[in-house]
């Protein structure tokens, strides 16, 4: 009983000390919130969005922001070249940014988890040919071949997240092959491997699970990379198409106007900047706090 | 070391043939070419005269093969807008885009190399939280972004440069800056890393033992072993540099190969973005060929 009550203390103290380490991590805490608000954002969009983000109004086109000469407080940022509500458009944009995160690093992440896993469990001749692959998919710029690929096959949202998810999943790949290699001769998986699991199990049940730690890291840092180059495929005009309020797309859609009216540019260039920190301080605390050694 | 030198060459001879492999076959799969080629209005027989007059009907195996061969004569094909080889086309451009992921090279390795010396021997301090912070916020900002704000800043209110063109090497300046930017943190980190850890090594503390002059040890035996790998990583940099130069020439309007790639991928000039690709590729390759050489060169146990 006593032995019981000292375990569980033990186990309850090391929650806290957990939480606390936590929560002492300026960067995770400050990373979290940005994250937390962009989601809020996207999530509540239609309840904080002043106006209709499509809705134009072309006579009150390019409107400065509540606090320059001339704002009001009907467009808290004012209003683009068409006249629609800029804070409207900046909301919603938030959607169309963590969408293509989202999605680009459930289909990366799945490609390159799965030959990452293959790859460490396995070791030999496997090892070497999705070593070779990985290799080869680090020679190709991965710029300019989303560019082409959206580019022919045409653009639109679902275009972008697919050739954007084909092409980065080299570090979850990289990564998790890297800490299974570490797990794949512990005990528990010999043990695993006595008790007459099979392969597919043990690398499902006892591989994986122990590496989502490095994997949550790529994850985000995938993330940024994902949303950064959505953000530039828009803003060529081979990304997100007119009229989604994608934050690359209004940089491009501000971007004759940055002479008189630099707000236009400067804001969702900001709101980009303001999410994908974010997401990189996230991770980088996210990788602190659960493995310190590895700084 | 001539016995790794091989593996390496034969490995990035695979990794190439791979690489063009992959780069014929993506966008050969990403559109009907012959579609493409003859416009929305065309009709059926016309697609297909195109088809056969082009060499698209062809199985895709034979396609790429005598692309392949081609290329093996130096025979890039021809470009579909400009009716002009694609080769000339390419090398017209390529002294400007060489030039500046040349200069955002040089300098981003005169702001990084510095820096992460100065961040390693003062660990933990105001100015290495100060290198982290230019990291962060570096892998942070889209560039394109970044590139419009300097052209605000600097071309528009201030008017030091001019607002774009690569006539003169002032127009190059803000453009090499952004791009400089985003080499800048990797350089570093990887700087002050090197330099941590060889200033713990024994042979400085030797050095030290010795009574050699702190700058001595700092610049005869440090700082030429922690350099290195940062040279072999500048190579692999610059790759990503000419990567890079698309969206930076695009919003500069610089006419380099990154901005022919642009406007070739909106025409649909495929043997154009089909030999920008490869041609970037095989220069990734061959850098990290390179950069391997080199580590290895310089760092013995690297060949084990």
């Amino acid at each position: 009983m006593s032995v019981a009550q000292t375990h569980s203390g033990e186990r309850a103290s090391a929650r806290r000390l957990r939480l606390r380490r936590w929560g002492q991590h300026g960067g995770l805490l400050i990373g979290g919130a940005l994250l937390a608000c962009a989601i809020v954002m996207a999530l509540c969009a239609p309840l904080l969005a002043p106006a209709d983000p499509y809705l134009q109004e072309l006579g009150a086109r390019l409107k400065p922001p509540v606090w320059a000469e001339g704002g009001s407080w009907a467009n808290p940022l004012g209003t683009d070249q068409l006249g629609r509500d800029y804070l409207s458009r900046l909301i919603y944009g938030s959607r169309i940014s963590l969408l293509i995160g989202l999605g680009t690093v459930a289909i990366g992440g799945a490609i390159g988890i799965t030959l990452g896993l293959l790859a460490g469990f396995f070791g030999g001749r496997v090892d070497m040919v999705i070593s070779f692959i990985v290799t080869a998919r680090l020679a190709m710029p991965v710029m300019l071949v989303a560019l082409a690929v959206v580019g022919l096959v045409g653009s639109s949202l679902t275009v972008v997240i697919l050739v954007l998810g084909l092409l980065l999943w080299d570090q979850f790949a990289i990564v998790t092959r890297t800490a299974v290699r570490q797990i794949r001769d512990l005990d528990y998986i010999a043990a695993a491997r006595a008790v007459g699991s099979s392969t597919p199990s043990i690398i499902l049940r006892e591989a994986l699970p122990n590496v989502t730690g490095p994997i949550l890291v790529v994850v985000t840092l995938e993330m940024a990379h994902a949303i950064l180059l959505e953000a530039a495929l828009s803003f060529l005009g081979l990304g997100v198409q007119p009229p989604l309020p994608s934050w690359g797309l209004m940089i491009a859609e501000g971007r004759d106007y940055i002479f008189f009216t630099p707000w236009v540019i400067a804001i969702p260039g900001a709101a980009l900047f303001l999410l994908v920190l974010g997401i990189n301080l996230f991770g980088d605390g996210v990788r602190d706090v659960t493995a310190p050694g590895g700084r | 070391m001539a016995r790794y030198a091989m593996q390496r060459f034969i490995l990035a001879l695979a990794v190439a043939v791979a690489v063009s492999i992959i780069s014929f076959a993506i966008l050969r799969v990403s559109t009907d070419l012959a579609q493409a080629l003859a416009g929305e209005a065309a009709n059926q027989e016309e697609v297909e005269q195109i088809r056969i007059a082009y060499g698209l009907d062809r199985p895709l195996y034979v396609q790429y093969f005598a692309w392949l061969g081609d290329i093996a004569r130096g025979d890039f094909g021809e470009s579909y807008y400009f009716r002009e080889p694609v080769a000339g086309l390419i090398l017209d451009r390529l002294p400007l885009t060489f030039t500046l992921a040349g200069m955002s090279l040089l300098l981003a390795l005169i702001i990084a190399l510095p820096l992460g010396v100065l961040a390693a021997l003062h660990h933990n301090s105001w100015i290495d939280r100060l290198c982290l912070g230019i990291a962060v916020v570096g892998q942070a900002m889209p560039s394109f972004w970044f590139a419009l704000m300097l052209i605000f800043v600097f071309a528009v209110t201030l008017q030091v440069v001019p607002l774009s063109g690569g006539d003169t090497w002032q127009g190059l300046i803000l453009p090499a800056v952004v791009l400089a930017y985003y080499a800048t943190p990797a350089i570093m980190r990887l700087t002050r890393a090197g330099m941590i850890e060889v200033l713990a090594s024994d042979y400085i503390r030797t050095a030290r033992a010795k009574g050699l002059s702190s700058a001595s040890i700092l610049v005869k035996h440090a700082l030429r072993n922690a350099v290195m790998p940062v040279v072999a990583l500048a190579a692999v940099k610059f790759g990503f540099l000419l990567g890079g130069s698309t969206i930076v020439e695009t919003v500069f309007a610089l006419d380099g190969i990154g901005y022919l790639s642009w406007e070739s991928i909106q025409r649909a000039d495929f043997p154009v973005v089909q030999s920008i690709v490869l041609l970037f590729s095989l220069i990734f390759v061959f850098l990290t060929f390179a950069s391997d050489i080199l580590n290895a060169w310089v760092d013995p146990r690297v060949r084990v």
